[in-house]
């Protein structure tokens, strides 16, 4: 199986491979995969091992104004919160963002390479690359990689000339174009929210209100979404960091605690 | 000079390529090609040498779509060009594949050229002999587009343009004669520019006309008759008004 390594070379090389230029298209370059005496087994094996839950939470929609994408920022192994801080919204430019769920290190790598790819294109091209194209050029990838363990459940958010643009690429091999997304294992709970609370006329404000109850439900509910909900807004313009809240404060902020009426104060007793 | 003609990886001492030159030499020899760029179309007209009675000429088009939007024609050597071709429609589709989009003339321009660049840098191996002419519309904005490629490697997009056989004199009356047309207008520039060359008719030469709606579209040789016959009437007309005296004298 050729693998797409593209994503991993900094320069192409220089000297022509055998039959490059003699014949066919030139293929990318591979390498072999290991020996073993049952490889399926052997691929089940390694994804188990490597398989985390995509313990996150996060989610982006469409609405009239643009993209909203927020998330949360609890990062956990097993039962251990390993960080409460965790950035999950990936900035891969100036007009286009990637959550990020799943294996935060391959996430990271795979979004920053995305970047560069986005960027190498304006250039060579002259202009800037589609939300189609970039979460083309990622999905290639990830598929090609398919099998292979890593663990990715992203969506990639921006604007282009046609407008607003979301698309769900996953380490599967997947990749939807739709207008409400949500990723990770409080996704359900956010659903929930978003689904009931969407409208497509929403000002930005409903909206980044909207996302930002939606992120806090779902950590409310599940253990492995917590931390910081953040939002962020893809307008014409390019992104915008709307705000970034704590969702215990935000717990407080939807519950506030009415103190409850006194029927036995108690009064510090008189010094003897 | 004889000993840096043979490897073409080689530099003469006064640095040139000799086999990059002799290529250009192949092109120089092959049939003309003509390419003019309108304001909402782009034509191309290719030289047809006489065909054998027995011959199929619709096996022999000369002007070859590359996707829906893209055509090209060239001048050299026919069999290489083949082989351009098709690796040039692999990759527009690849292109559609990969980014979801259809690619620019643009980007299959400097495709191309890169492909006859590799050639005159690998061992064992010799330049491709032709030149291309490759028109189109930019999916995004729309205009129209004229770029040419040639055996070194090196490409640029023109307004109007001439390859092959006596491209400098259809060249220099493009020069001369061109200006901002559309429609038909710019269809008679093309067929004018490559009756300076070509023996007038129909049948020796092949026209054909990219518009944005609908794709690549190869005139028939009535046409081309029709609008060789109109341009004769202009010529005559406009030699009678020579040669007519001045109104007053």
């Amino acid at each position: 199986m050729k693998l797409d390594t593209s994503g991993l070379e900094s320069f192409p090389s220089l000297i022509s491979h055998g039959n490059d230029v003699a014949g066919e298209i030139s293929a990318p370059p591979s390498f072999e995969l290991p020996n073993s005496n049952d490889f399926d087994s052997f691929l089940k094996e390694a994804i188990q091992m490597v398989k985390p839950a995509k313990g996150t939470t996060t989610l982006a929609f469409i609405f009239k104004d643009g993209v909203m994408v927020a998330a949360d920022s609890r990062a956990s192994m097993g039962g251990y919160i390993s960080s409460q801080s965790v950035k999950k919204i990936i900035e891969i430019n100036p007009y286009m963002l990637g959550t990020m769920a799943g294996g935060a290190a391959d996430c990271q790598f795979w979004h920053r390479n995305l970047g560069i790819k986005c960027r190498l294109h304006e250039l060579a091209n002259k202009r800037r690359i589609s939300v189609t194209g970039a979460s083309k050029l990622l999905a290639n990838i990830l598929y090609s990689y398919r099998g292979m363990g890593l663990s990715v459940g992203t969506m990639i958010a921006g604007w282009d000339e046609t407008g607003p643009g979301l698309y769900y690429v996953d380490s599967e091999g997947g990749r939807l174009k739709g207008t409400r997304f949500s990723v990770g294992s409080g996704s359900p709970y956010a659903y929930g929210v978003l689904d009931s609370g969407y409208k497509y006329d929403m000002s930005i404000e409903e909206a980044s209100e909207l996302a930002r109850r939606a992120i806090y439900h779902a950590t409310f509910r599940d253990g492995a979404s917590g931390g910081v909900a953040s939002v962020y807004y893809v307008g014409p313009t390019g992104w915008k960091k709307l705000s970034g809240d704590d969702v215990g404060e935000l717990h407080y902020h939807y519950n506030p605690v009415t103190p409850s009426t006194v029927e036995h104060e108690m009064v510090e007793a008189a010094a003897p | 000079m004889a000993r840096y003609d043979r490897a073409i990886t080689v530099f003469s001492p006064d640095g040139h390529l000799f086999q990059v030159e002799y290529a250009l030499e192949a092109v120089r020899k092959g049939n003309a090609a003509v390419g003019v760029r309108g304001t909402d179309n782009v034509v191309l007209g290719v030289e047809k040498k006489s065909t054998a009675k027995l011959q199929d000429s619709r096996s022999v088009r000369k002007i070859v779509n590359l996707d829906n939007h893209i055509a090209l024609a060239c001048a050299g050597l026919k069999a290489d060009a083949r082989v351009l071709i098709n690796r040039a429609r692999v990759e527009c589709q690849s292109h559609r594949l990969t980014v979801e989009d259809p690619c620019t003339v643009e980007y299959i321009t400097r495709y191309i050229a890169g492909l006859q660049q590799k050639y005159t840098q690998s061992g064992g191996v010799r330049p491709f002999g032709l030149s291309t002419l490759i028109v189109g519309f930019d999916p995004y904005t729309g205009s129209p587009s004229l770029y040419q490629t040639d055996p070194s490697g090196t490409f640029s997009a023109w307004k109007a343009n001439a390859t092959g056989r006596n491209s400098n004199s259809i060249r220099e009356f493009l020069e001369k004669n061109f200006k901002e047309t559309s429609g038909q207008e710019t269809v008679k520039l093309a067929i004018r520019a490559l009756l300076e060359v070509v023996e007038s008719g129909g049948k020796n030469i092949e026209v054909a006309v990219m518009t944005k709606e609908d794709g690549l579209r190869q005139l028939e040789e009535a046409e081309i008759d029709a609008i060789v016959a109109e341009i004769e009437a202009e010529k005559a007309a406009a030699e009678a008004a020579k040669k007519a005296p001045p109104k007053d004298t």
